[in-house]
């Protein structure tokens, strides 16, 4: 699910990638202020280890290998000692290497997890609107892959936040030798770090490239499996092999060119360090033939310049992460800038029984046209009204907004006088039932989908059960209503689905209960049991959204909606004398025949 | 619209194989599994996947040499150091010719090296994505070669992740691990070699002290091999939570779920986290832990070499040698340590996909295909019995004769083998025994090409090519132009619905078609038909609610698409099923009743119970 929307797609910013890249980690320090510093502090401590090690080696060489071995020997004591200090930086590199690892990971741990938050918080509160414009495999890239690639140049900062020690002390520890080695290194550091600015750079370009092309492969196998029914069909195969080789033959000639830039700068980065050390070897030489300096001093020279090629990568690493990383909070801060949905503390109590009134609704996407235009009207306590219109004319955006999904951008809705906005997404759930034409279980036990977080007896379970004719199914099922459905468990039919949805709805005992097409994949002679049932149960207003005429026969009256607003109203028959209206039946009626 | 079978509604069970299923996308991390590759098993997916991808044989053994060499040049420079040290510093006097012979050849090495290491690395990735490019090809096509039995919904997922999250894998494998893993190898060995050489007892020295860092290592390793196959867990754990508080938003709004989800959401995400901790202990452990070791095993070099050295005949240049080779020892190891758990992902990927090509392709096609008869065709179904691999049976010993040019719907419960029937037809896999004959010719022995222009599937769900109108139906033949794609428009009758969107004809349909709606989709299919002129014409009709405009815009184009040809449908309206020639009844992989809808109805039957139950609530009142 990495690739679902690419690369580049984030609009050109004024800041450059480092004001950027440095934001982002002021942003995770702050958050975590204390893994950071220990991190950071780790590092530091080690950098000056390495540099020890290597004075230590020199000692070790002017002090006992040379003595001891070309010399007039060294006593036992002596030679445990240089040991024993070997061994003892050696700890203090390991632990000081452990503390850098271990904290930094905890920092970049916690920072995915603040923001990994942050994000999720923002789904749950954010209106409903934001998941109009966004699907949901966007929103989990956000949640997974964006939040990882965010924290990813987190990875080898404390590292790179020892560099600079790193440098400095090497410096001191090689004009304290001699100043012509500190000469050799001032060279070797800058070239090291341009050829490795160079090819980070360079990488840039195909490394995006392939990543966009990584999409396209992926895009391209989702979609061809997808609908293989349709590849076979139509005999596609061969072209859809094609295709797919066409994006893989892109993708290979990105890879093959990353690949021959990396040939290209990194064995010089490797072998740098290499020729410095011939070149301190050979000007070391002849600087012990001169008596300035010990072999023991070239030694540790030497020794330095192994070690300088890491945290030159470390650097690397570090700006080749970056502009990955940037992009990828972009787009944490985009789902993260969105205001949230005002949710009012306390409700006001609503009557037992409900009235739903329309005043002069209206209705819009964000600037688009209006779904809804001053619409009013009356559903009595306790009466049953279908709402028929075209598709397109408001049905379903007027259950929306009774059920407080989406606030109105005109008039208002009162239920039980009142007002929906006050009562707020916290208090409608205790009112309004709504049950889609998708209904969505959850993969859990059909117990847990039905009662959700309430305590309800089995008998009430049973009793609603049958109401919507899906006691049978259910006892059916390998262990009844504590089997596991969907993903990981049962798959049920659509019709079983709708059941189970209406079975949950009415479980809430609701005063206003909504039903969008919730029977459609039911078949007819059940439906028509299930809404006979309803209406014997009553105690709730009833307004549904239907197809079937059937279905709108049972109910008391018709609302007819065209284009947002309710152009007819009244019993069925009476209705049909309105064209438009018979003419609309009519099609329905054509339809399920 | 209604559906016609009572007793289930639609979806579900065996005839899923089209679909219908979400697959969710952390499906796309069901990458690996420990068991079964372990250990010795690593050499058998190599020599599987040896056989599976000729592009990595090539050439092969000179990559090794050229390896060979690159990790031989990172022994120049101790090995010049000792010579120096030996021969121009150590014997009295700085001798200035000798160290500026040796050290000028070995900068000379050097440089030869990187030209080496270059042409190398080229070599390796070169190689590497030509493997991969062929490999992920191939598997395509495989895939696209099994037949519709092995495409089942609940596999939808892990198929499309062979050709991609496995690929990936074996990409970043191939970019690090695998280079590190020739490099390491070699470096090792050859350090080894160059210890011995200098001294066997150093080079023991230096082993006894590394010895106990392999069991070590190893537990380390399992640890965190299963510490991070947790960890992946978690993630598609956390994962699948948020699918579900995504895709159930609507409902756990309306129904007050929120600060349930809410805390069901934190809870996983910390649990992940903590688990990332967890996994996280062996990562910060691992590499200072083989430094102390490598620390500790300069310590003991020293140690013994300043005290015995003399007796075992050590050079100091040798011995600060020795320095700069430990630390040459211990860095691959630890190097194969950080890229272990990389290696597991990807060989147990290679091992999925070499799986996916030794699945023999079930449908396979005549190397010299009959032609078929030209205008409609008639099908006849001999003992045809299907069972989708271990399944149970589905059609249970079918006997069908069609005559060409008629229409016959086939009614059913989901479940009844009606739909499977019709793939069948289709070709879309083979029977398990018996045969089915179009225009009196098996099959089996038909040509592919011939066959897909005659004998033409429309689907129920509808997919489509994320790409225009106009070139989704040109789709339904081969080189077929634009103009040819307007004239199945107009054919149909659907020049209006066209007019009306919003670019005509170049309108994009989105995601598998997903920005029309599910009739227009279908409107689409039935031009796509029409365009093949197909002898015989199998639907699937669609069992959800369309539109009535749409609908009746349907009505007309499937009326004017099947006259003149053989039409197999399997209906779920009535009226398809009242104007049928035939109706074959299904019922547990039988029929059980054929005929037309008035002799069926006056029978008193199964089809006369289905037709009793839709009267009855469509006119009750």
């Amino acid at each position: 699910m990495t690739d679902s929307d690419g690369t580049g797609s984030t609009p050109a910013r004024t800041d450059g990638i480092f004001r950027r890249g440095g934001r982002l980690v002021l942003r995770s320090f702050r958050a975590h202020p204390l893994p950071h510093f220990l991190g950071i502090a780790g590092a530091n401590i080690f950098a000056v280890a390495v540099v020890g090690y290597t004075v230590v080696l020199g000692r070790v060489t002017d002090e006992l290998i040379l003595p001891g071995l070309d010399g007039g020997g060294v006593d036992r004591g002596t030679a445990l000692a240089g040991a024993a200090v070997i061994a003892a930086v050696g700890v203090v590199r390991g632990v000081s290497m452990m503390v850098r690892r271990f904290f930094n990971f905890t920092a970049v741990a916690r920072t995915q997890r603040t923001w990994r938050l942050a994000i999720l918080d923002q789904y749950l509160d954010a209106p409903l609107s934001f998941y109009h414009s966004r699907p949901a495999g966007q929103l989990l890239a956000h949640a997974d892959a964006d939040v990882e690639t965010a924290a990813s140049m987190l990875m080898p900062l404390a590292y790179s936040m020892s560099v600079v020690a790193l440098v400095v002390v090497s410096l001191v520890s090689l004009l304290v030798v001699h100043p012509l080695f500190a000469l050799v290194a001032l060279v070797l550091f800058p070239v090291l770090a341009v050829l490795n600015q160079r090819y980070t750079r360079s990488v840039e370009a195909p490394a995006a490239r392939a990543q966009a092309a990584v999409g396209l492969v992926s895009g391209i196998a989702h979609e061809s499996l997808d609908g293989v029914l349709v590849v076979k069909t139509l005999g596609r195969e061969d072209a859809e092999v094609e295709r797919l080789a066409e994006a893989a033959h892109i993708l290979r000639v990105e890879r093959v060119e990353i690949g021959r830039l990396r040939a290209v700068y990194l064995p010089f980065v490797y072998a740098l360090p290499n020729l410095g050390i011939l070149v301190v070897l050979l000007l070391g030489t002849w600087l012990v033939g001169q008596g300035s300096v010990s072999v023991g001093d070239v030694v540790r020279s030497m020794a330095l310049f192994n070690m300088l090629a890491i945290p030159m990568e470390i650097l690397g690493f570090l700006f080749q992460e970056m502009p990955r990383s940037v992009v990828s909070m972009d787009r944490l801060d985009g789902v993260l800038s969105v205001d949230i949905e005002v949710r009012p503390a306390d409700p006001p109590p609503v009557p037992a029984s409900v009235e739903v009134v329309f005043d002069d609704v209206s209705f819009a996407f964000d600037a688009g046209p209006p779904v809804l235009d001053g619409l009013t009207a009356r559903v009595g306590a306790g009466e049953s009204v279908a709402l028929v219109g075209a598709t397109g004319s408001g049905k379903s955006t007027l259950f929306d907004l009774v059920a407080g999904l989406m606030p109105v951008t005109g008039g208002r809705i009162t239920l039980g006088g009142v007002d929906v906005a006050e009562l707020g997404a916290d208090g409608i759930p205790d009112v309004v039932a709504p049950v889609f034409q998708e209904t969505y279980l959850f993969a859990e036990t059909v117990r847990s989908n039905l009662v959700l977080d309430r305590e309800v007896p089995d008998a009430e379970l049973d009793r609603v059960l049958r109401l919507v004719a899906a006691d049978e199914f259910v006892a059916a099922l390998p262990i009844g209503l504590e089997t596991v459905i969907g993903e990981r468990g049962v798959t049920l039919s659509g019709g079983q689905r709708q059941r189970l949805a209406l079975a949950r709805a009415l479980l809430r005992q609701p005063r206003v209960l909504l039903l969008d097409d919730a029977t459609s994949a039911v078949d007819p002679v059940v439906e028509a049991a299930i809404l006979h049932n309803l209406r014997v149960e009553g105690g709730h207003t009833l307004l549904v959204v239907a197809h079937r005429l059937a279905t709108i026969r049972l109910a008391d009256r018709v609302l007819f909606l065209e284009e947002g607003r309710i152009v007819a109203e009244g019993p069925h028959h009476e209705l049909l004398s309105v064209p438009s209206y018979a003419a609309l039946v009519r099609a329905y009626e054509g339809a399920t025949r | 619209m209604s559906t016609l079978v009572p007793g289930e509604d639609t979806g579900a069970a065996v005839e899923a194989i089209e679909g219908g299923d979400v697959v969710g996308p952390w499906e796309d991390h069901d990458v690996r599994s420990l068991d079964g590759i372990e250990g010795a098993g690593s050499l058998a997916v190599l020599r599987r996947g040896l056989a599976a991808s000729p592009e990595l044989r090539s050439g092969l053994l000179l990559t090794a040499a050229m390896a060979l060499a690159v990790a031989a040049g990172k022994l120049l420079v101790p090995l010049t150091i000792k010579m120096v040290l030996d021969r121009g510093v150590l014997d009295g006097d700085v001798q200035m010719g000798i160290v500026f012979a040796l050290t000028g050849v070995a900068a000379g090495l050097i440089l030869v090296g990187i030209s080496l290491e270059r042409i190398t690395y080229l070599r390796l990735t070169k190689t590497a994505e030509n493997v991969l490019y062929g490999l992920r090809v191939r598997t395509f096509a495989h895939l696209h070669r099994l037949s519709l039995a092995e495409h089942t919904a609940s596999r939808k997922g892990v198929l499309t992740a062979r050709v991609t999250s496995d690929v990936e894998a074996l990409n970043k494998f191939a970019q690090w691990g695998a280079v590190a893993w020739i490099i390491s190898a070699v470096q090792i060995v050859a350090v080894l070699v160059i210890m011995l050489v200098f001294s066997w007892q150093l080079a023991l020295v230096t082993l006894l002290v590394h010895l106990p860092l392999l069991p070590v290592l190893r537990s380390v390793q399992r640890g965190q091999l299963r510490a991070y196959d947790r960890l992946r867990t978690r993630v598609s754990e956390t994962l699948a939570r948020v699918s579900e508080t995504v895709l159930g938003m609507g409902v756990i709004r309306a129904y007050g779920q929120r600060e349930a989800s809410r805390a069901d959401l934190h809870e996983a995400v910390d649990q992940q986290y903590r688990q990332q901790l967890r996994a996280m202990r062996y990562f910060a452990l691992v590499l200072p832990f083989t430094d102390v070791v490598g620390m500790a095993a300069i310590a003991a070099v020293i140690a013994s070499g300043v005290w015995w050295g003399d007796a075992w005949g050590v050079s100091a240049g040798e011995l600060v040698a020795f320095m700069f080779l430990a630390n040459l020892f211990v860095a691959p190891i630890t190097q194969l340590g950080e890229v272990l758990d990389q290696t597991q992902t990807a060989l147990a990927g290679w091992w999925k996909i070499l799986d996916v090509l030794d699945t023999e392709p079930d449908v396979v096609e005549p190397d010299v295909g009959l032609r078929l008869p030209e205008g409609s065709l008639g099908v006849r179904a001999e003992g045809l019995e299907f069972r989708y691999r271990e399944g149970d049976l589905v059609l249970r010993g079918l006997d069908i004769d069609i005559p060409s040019g008629a229409s016959v719907a086939v009614v059913g419960e989901t479940g009844s083998g009606k739909t499977t029937f019709v793939k069948l037809v289709a070709r879309l896999a083979d029977p398990t025994l018996g045969r089915v004959l179009v225009g009196d010719i098996d099959l089996r022995e038909v040509d592919p090409d011939e066959r897909r222009a005659a004998v033409r599937m429309v689907p129920q769900d509808g997919f489509l090519f994320d790409t225009t109108v106009g070139e989704n139906i040109r789709f339904g033949r081969p080189g077929a132009t634009a103009a040819d794609a307007a004239d199945a428009i107009a054919a149909l009758g659907l020049g209006t619905w066209v007019a009306s969107l919003p670019a005509g004809i170049d309108t994009p349909v989105g995601e598998r078609g997903e920005s029309l709606s599910v009739g227009e989709r279908q409107l689409v299919a039935l031009a796509r038909a029409q365009l093949a002129d197909p002898g015989l014409l199998i639907l699937d009709e669609a069992t959800s609610a369309v539109d009535p405009e749409t609908e009746q815009a349907l009505e007309q184009a499937l009326a004017r698409l099947s006259e003149g040809r053989t039409t197999i449908s399997v209906a779920h309206r009535l009226s398809t099923a009242e104007r049928a020639d035939l109706i074959l009844v299904f019922d547990a992989g039988h029929v059980v009743e054929r005929g037309r809808h008035a002799d069926l109805v006056a029978a008193g039957g199964v089809y006369s119970g289905l037709h009793e139950s839709w009267l009855g609530s469509t006119r009750e009142q």
